[in-house]
């Protein structure tokens, strides 16, 4: 299907089709990113530290300089990066695999050292790319191709957005969801308002986006909303966890 | 007192190993370090922790030595000189992220100040990381030029140069030193500040003027694609890399006996081949300052007819070393190993005894 | 001509001060020097011990089996490295600490007692001090002058401890004149 979207509406964005899955939500997060850093005029300041899984698909939808990053490890490159060029824009992009799993580590410190880089991370509760393996979000009772999460084997979701409210350097810290159209805009104003923050600031921000995966989840690309709605809100619920422009 | 006024021009002052590098590293225009602690590395990073600032540099303790070597990674694409240092443990941590410099060409220097041994190993000096760092630079099969200094002095000017080769070939360098080499002290003369350092066209900075994207280390190409890279940049690269290896050949002329050693030990080797040319036996040395690319046809080209013997001296356990020369020697002549590990050092009088049976 | 020193105690003596303080010494006396020191997990206490090589030529090996001098300040040391010395080298014991310590065919054994020395120069903190100042006239090619000038940087941040420093660097000079008088 042609893109019929406007290219001068959203300059980061390459004028193809998409990669991803039906039903999956990157690249409507990756479209509203494009919109933001469009509007703001960011994009030719802007470089993005990629992830390893589904997110690295971003590379062939998204029309923005970019350093590769290993699997986990965008919040160390970030870190590097953006410590010797702190007049850019730096975004890391992330599933909850890469970012919470082997990437656990990175992403903690970066945030508690509050590093002046915004952070989002797609989190659809599975490894997508290797085909629907259990990730640290995965809900329990959730079937996975390395079987079903037993909270008695593999405790419970992690909540990467609560744990990194809780750190003093970090700016702005939320979850967010792109499952209605008012989700989307709210997911929208969070992005602008990190990366306003970023620049503005030096403030790093974390920006969880729940997503759906229809394929590892078995379901059909358009039950995804309905799922989100249903099973993974009341597990993740949804808003700003820390935001330092309204702390006194 | 800062740094900077305990460190004078021009002179021969007394350094260690560790505090020579670091400020070599400031001085051949390192903008941005990252480390981990880690004995015997661990001045290194103190070191810099202060003088990166001093100097406009940056400096980041990193949560780990993964952490450290993705730092180094990010820093480099933004077009910055940058460095990270440790010791044997961290670098296999390091492994991944070196792999990745060299696929993604991103220039980089590596340290290892080397301690002892397998998994926690000890903390005193060896040379067990030489196998893992000359045969491939993590997985894929790629390599980082390596050097092997042996003095301190050594130490100061492989470093300038490491980050004039990771520039010029956009490839990781890999500095490998020891608890001995890292801690002891000795007369340098450090270099002038580097003025010129060249821009690199190709870092990373955002579509300025919404010209065409660039990013590093993109594989999301077909086989083929990456394949003819690998074929067309790295492989000539490499080849190009071994016409030049860096070593020293001490009194080979004549000798009968021919001493293979590098770094630390090859300090130990030489004070034992002085004792043994005073005794009147025929002794030379061959010491790889580069480590890859290996040179290999000094040793090649040794006549068998002259040279009887070849005694390998490291501090490894088992051998490595061992195997880059007799790769070169291709049986031609018998090599003897003499090596001690795990913090045990070689003493002069033990490589003088080791040459002295075959003499 | 090239000479080598071991200086070998218990953390907390100055064992590595000492080994950089005549490194500084032998640079400043235009000499080649490479000054290596043992090192372990302890941060404090255990023993500790250090080479200092010199010569007026190129330093090979910073460490050696057996040296020209060896300097033991407490009796684990003794133990461990007074079997060190090179024929014709000599052994230095501080002793205060190391009772007993035999004479040996080729190898002169000079008693200082350390303790006591560095109690009546004020510190015994200026135990490795006193050793710098008998090192620096005992050893061939060290100048004592060169030494002084070493003591005034490197130990001259407060005017009373350089004042002491001195003193006891003095005192130290001193026995070693007497013993090669």
């Amino acid at each position: 299907m042609e893109l019929t979207y406007g290219k001068e509406l959203n300059k980061a964005l390459f004028n193809h089709d998409s990669g991803f899955c039906p039903g999956c939500m990157h690249p409507l997060i990756n479209k509203i990113l494009g919109e933001v850093l469009t509007e703001n005029g960011y994009l030719e300041n802007t470089v993005m530290v990629m992830p390893i899984g589904c997110g690295c698909n971003t590379i062939r939808y998204m029309d923005v300089d970019m350093v590769r990053g290993l699997h986990g490890r965008a919040g160390a490159v970030a870190t590097g990066f953006k410590r010797v060029r702190p007049d850019k824009v730096v975004i890391t992009y992330q599933g909850d695999g890469d970012a919470a799993a082997i990437g656990g580590l990175e992403t903690f410190y970066a945030a508690n050292r509050g590093e002046a880089f915004t952070a989002i991370m797609v989190n659809n509760q599975i490894f997508g790319m290797t085909g629907g393996q259990m990730s640290p979000c995965t809900l329990v009772g959730q079937q996975t191709t390395t079987g079903e999460r037993l909270a008695q084997h593999m405790g419970y979701p992690v909540h990467c957005a609560e744990m990194i409210a809780q750190l003093p350097a970090v700016g702005f810290c939320g979850r967010f969801s792109v499952h209605t159209p008012k989700h989307v805009l709210q997911t929208k104003a969070a992005i602008k308002k990190a990366i306003e923050l970023q620049m503005n600031e030096g403030k790093y921000s974390f920006i969880e986006i729940l997503s759906a995966c229809p394929v590892n989840w078995h379901i059909k690309p358009e039950d995804g909303p309905k799922v989100i709605e249903e099973r993974v809100l009341p597990e993740f619920p949804l808003g700003v966890l820390r935001d330092c422009t309204k702390e006194a | 007192m800062s740094k900077k006024e305990t460190l004078s021009e021009g002179k021969r002052q007394i350094l260690s190993g560790n505090t020579a590098l670091a400020e070599a590293a400031v001085r051949a225009g390192c903008k941005f370090y990252a480390g981990y602690p880690i004995t015997p590395q661990t001045a290194i990073t103190e070191y810099l922790s202060e003088r990166m600032a001093e100097t406009g540099g940056v400096f980041v303790q990193a949560e780990s030595e993964v952490a450290a070597i993705n730092m180094v990674l990010g820093a480099s694409a933004a077009g910055a000189r940058a460095m990270t240092a440790t010791s044997c443990q961290g670098l296999s941590l390091m492994a991944e992220g070196m792999s990745s410099l060299a696929a993604g060409r991103i220039p980089g220097v590596i340290v290892d100040v080397q301690r002892g041994g397998a998994g926690t190993g000890a903390i005193l000096p060896s040379q067990c990381d030489y196998s893992f760092v000359t045969r491939s630079l993590g997985h894929g099969g790629l390599h980082a030029y390596v050097f092997g200094p042996s003095t301190v002095q050594e130490i100061v000017d492989v470093t300038g140069r490491a980050f004039d080769i990771a520039d010029e070939y956009r490839t990781p360098v890999l500095i490998l030193t020891d608890g001995v080499l890292g801690l002891m002290m000795e007369a340098v003369t450090l270099p002038e500040f580097k003025e010129d350092i060249p821009d690199r066209e190709w870092k990373i900075e955002g579509r300025e003027g919404l010209r065409p994207k660039m990013m590093t280390g993109d594989n999301v190409k077909p086989p083929i694609a990456q394949e003819n890279r690998l074929r067309d940049i790295f492989v000539p690269m490499y080849e190009e890399w071994e016409q030049d290896p860096l070593y020293e050949e001490v009194e080979t002329e004549d000798a009968e006996l021919i001493i293979a050693a590098w770094g630390s030990v090859a300090r130990v080797a030489k004070t034992a081949l002085k004792e043994l040319r005073e005794e009147g036996y025929r002794v030379g040395m061959i010491r790889p300052i580069s480590l890859y690319p290996f040179p290999t046809q000094a040793f090649r080209s040794l006549d068998p007819a002259k040279v009887k013997n070849i005694v390998v001296a490291e501090h490894a356990l088992p051998p490595q070393l061992m195997f880059d020369v007799d790769h070169a020697v291709q049986g031609r002549i018998p090599l003897t190993s003499c090596t001690h590990s795990s913090g045990v050092l070689l003493s002069p009088d033990e490589i003088a005894d080791a040459c002295r049976k075959l003499l | 001509m090239e000479q080598s020193i071991m200086i070998a105690g218990f953390g907390g003596q100055g064992v590595q001060t000492l080994g950089k303080l005549l490194a500084y010494v032998a640079n400043e006396s235009g000499l080649q020097v490479t000054f290596y020191p043992s090192y372990g997990a302890e941060m404090r206490g255990g023993t500790s011990n250090c080479t200092v090589v010199i010569s007026d030529s190129e330093i090979a090996a910073p460490y050696r089996s057996s040296v020209d001098c060896v300097a033991v300040l407490n009796a684990p040391s003794y133990t461990a490295f007074g079997g060190a010395v090179k024929d014709g080298g000599t052994l230095i014991v501080n002793s205060n600490l190391i009772e007993g310590a035999q004479e040996r065919a080729g190898r002169r054994l000079v008693n200082l007692p350390l303790n006591d020395l560095a109690a009546e120069a004020g510190s015994p903190l200026t135990l490795n001090v006193i050793l710098l100042g008998f090192l620096a006239q005992y050893v061939d090619g060290l100048s004592p002058e060169a030494a002084e000038r070493v003591v005034r940087q490197r130990l001259g941040k407060r005017a009373d401890l350089l004042e002491m420093n001195l003193k006891a660097f003095a005192r130290g000079a001193e026995l070693a004149q007497e013993l090669t008088a």
